[in-house]
């Protein structure tokens, strides 16, 4: 699966666990950049990347993260 | 690694040199063959080779007991012996209450004394499974808080296990439990998420929990299912009765009989905890009781049920008949029915019911419903078990009611006796619950856990009385209480004032007053204030204390006990001594 594509699917997670269909994200977002992406948020939306996906992030990658990019990454390895 | 490939590995080496030779005997109370084959293939790829008897289905005691039986002719190393924690959830709906709370401690004898039998006349170790704890919701949470829950009898069983495996050096513990939490943990318990974030359950998981801690809340505020309503056909046994016949129909040892038989007991556990039954079925009156009465695989049976309708209406019009003979609000309903015709009718014309999507295989009834836990309760007592036994009374009642054209004749020939008492200890549950299930002829609707009781029972703040009614139809039982508390120098205030619906018309409120004011004259009183706070359903008893004779003050409502004149009833006091 391509990145962009990746992009698309947890930008539209994002939408949905952050309750705001305004958003938009780019490779190099932070949580800065987001709305409502908290620590708390945070969790919840690994819990739902990885239902989507299919996966489970290994606890040393879900630390690693600074940008929805690294997550991408974890995602297209 | 699954079942398959285990089989597969094992015959990969079959026939290559082993470390060990070992003798196993199985026995179980089920089917153990696939159990035996598996055995022995991870023997083998463990290194060894497993010589194994297997003892005929459900011979455990047997077995051990006969001392010519073939377990002492093999003289196996180690004995492995299995309880399916189902088949004695089976065993333990047919016994009666004392057996049941004694369920664990009968199990354990019986495997102490087992273990002793084997141990004195063969060396073997014996490997013991310990059972799953399988809640059946019959309780629901509750289960933790009386014994009489299979649940709680599992739990104590297993305890119990751990007791005996410390005493005996010849018994070791299989921990079937502890597989199936572990099997559990992968989907209420995520390593990673656990790491990073001190998540110790699963976001998942999380619902699961407070949904269950709000049902808790719901109940104790008094919002809990009293009554199931049951369809016939293909719900309690396969196949259609009024086409295949009495003898077509599966329940028991026909077809996938077992699943109805399986559904019939767990319905049956709910009625003997206080769940009122009802029959609505699409039949013909006197073919559906037949089955009931005449079936011998049947386990429900015709006086279990409170009503029963059976005929050609409408289901909405007859759980509407239902609902008027029993009393009850539709939100304390359960309708169960395979057809989702029939369920879609039912629930788009009473939205108030639940109504269950049962799934299309029969098989998969029972552990569905038993996953939605309807029937939380936060309490128990022995009153309950007699619930369907009063519903019967009552609708005998009416129809010698409807003899008289005149109330009062009416309640002369009822012969009503009623011991009012203040709170012993006998009266806490059912008070308690008499709190929380009361919604019509409430006043004040306040809801009283046991302990709130108790507390109340020991204060001397506090005036207190429960009433007993019985007729001569039958015995209500405790049916209402009520709770002053001192206000004041000389007045006491009305704090709760409950009745049981079942009893509504009857002139016990007036008898109930007549003894309230004799017990707060004894304390010096000579002022009651009542308050009614209106809730969605207690309208019924709107004007209560104007019809009582107390008079409205400030929103208040007062009663000068100096003027009071007793009132009339039907009702003739009963001593203590008699009902103890």
């Amino acid at each position: 699966m391509d990145k962009e594509n990746i992009l698309k699917d947890i930008e539209t997670i994002f939408r949905s666990v952050l309750n705001k269909d305004s958003i938009s994200l780019a490779f190099d977002s932070s949580a800065n950049d987001v709305e409502g992406w908290d620590s708390i948020t945070h969790i919840m939306l690994v819990v739902e990347i990885e239902k989507k996906f299919k996966v489970r992030f290994k606890a040393r990658e879900i630390q690693g993260w600074q940008t929805i990019g690294d997550i991408v990454n974890s995602l297209a390895k | 690694m699954t079942f398959n490939e285990l089989l597969q590995k094992a015959s990969e080496i079959k026939g290559s040199a082993t470390d060990h030779r070992y003798k196993l005997a199985v026995l179980g109370n089920f089917a153990t063959q696939f159990l035996v084959k598996a055995l022995e293939a991870s023997g083998l790829i463990n290194g060894i080779e497993l010589s194994v008897y297997e003892a005929g289905y459900d011979q455990i005691e047997n077995e051990i007991i006969n001392p010519a039986s073939e377990i002492y002719t093999f003289s196996p190393d180690s004995i492995l012996v299995c309880y399916s924690s189902r088949k004695l959830r089976s065993k333990f709906y047919e016994l009666g209450e004392d057996q049941k709370s004694n369920f664990a401690g009968e199990f354990l004898n019986k495997v102490e004394e087992l273990t002793e039998i084997i141990g004195s006349r063969l060396s073997s170790k014996i490997l013991f499974c310990n059972i799953e704890e399988l809640n059946d919701n019959v309780f629901g949470n509750f289960s933790s808080s009386t014994r009489l829950s299979f649940l709680n009898q599992a739990r104590r069983l297993n305890v119990g296990l751990m007791d005996l495996a410390e005493r005996k050096a010849n018994l070791f513990i299989v921990d079937v439990q502890d597989l199936l939490v572990q099997q559990g943990q992968a989907a209420a318990w995520s390593p990673s998420l656990y790491i990073n974030a001190d998540l110790v359950y699963s976001l998942d998981f999380t619902v699961v929990i407070v949904n269950q801690v709000v049902k808790i809340i719901q109940t104790l505020l008094g919002k809990f299912k009293k009554c199931l309503i049951l369809d016939l056909d293909n719900t309690l046994w396969g196949g259609i009765i009024g086409d295949d016949g009495m003898e077509g129909i599966e329940i028991g040892s026909l077809g996938i009989g077992k699943a109805f038989t399986d559904f019939q007991k767990w319905v049956k556990a709910l009625m003997r905890r206080g769940i009122i039954l009802a029959v609505c079925s699409k039949n013909e009156e006197v073919t559906a009781k037949d089955a009931f009465r005449k079936h011998p695989e049947m386990v429900l049976r015709l006086d279990d049920f409170a009503v029963f309708i059976a005929n050609w209406n409408n289901k909405a019009d007859n759980i509407r008949e239902i609902k008027e003979i029993l009393n009850i609000g539709f939100d304390s309903m359960v309708f169960i029915d395979d057809n989702p015709v029939e369920r879609e009718i039912v629930s788009t014309t009473i939205p108030e019911i639940m109504v269950p999507d049962l799934p299309d295989d029969p098989a998969e009834y029972l552990q569905f419903l038993i996953s939605l836990n309807m029937f939380e309760t936060v309490s128990y007592s022995g009153n309950d078990a007699a619930r369907t036994k009063q519903y019967q009374e009552e609708s005998k009642r009416r129809m010698f009611s409807n003899q008289f054209t005149d109330v009062t004749a009416f309640l002369d020939k009822l012969e009503m006796k009623s011991l009012v008492r203040k709170f012993t200890p006998f009266d806490v549950q059912r008070v308690s619950q008499l709190s929380q299930r009361s919604n019509q002829f409430n006043l004040r609707t306040v809801r009283y856990t046991a302990s709130d009781i108790e507390r109340i029972m020991n204060s001397s703040e506090h005036l207190h009385l429960v009433a007993y009614l019985e007729d001569s139809f039958g015995d209500y039982g405790l049916i209402s209480f009520v709770i002053l508390e001192k206000q004041g120098a000389d007045s006491l205030f009305i704090d709760s004032w409950v009745m049981s619906c079942r009893v509504a018309n009857r002139g016990l409120e007036k008898f109930l007053l007549n003894q309230i004011v004799a017990e707060a004259k004894k304390m010096d009183c000579r002022q009651l204030i009542g308050e009614y706070i209106p809730s969605k359903k207690n309208m019924p008893v709107v004007d209560h204390y104007k019809k009582m004779g107390f008079m409205e003050e400030n929103g208040k409502w007062l009663l000068e006990l100096d003027d009071f004149v007793p009132l009339e009833t039907s009702i003739k006091a009963k001593e203590e001594s008699l009902r103890e």
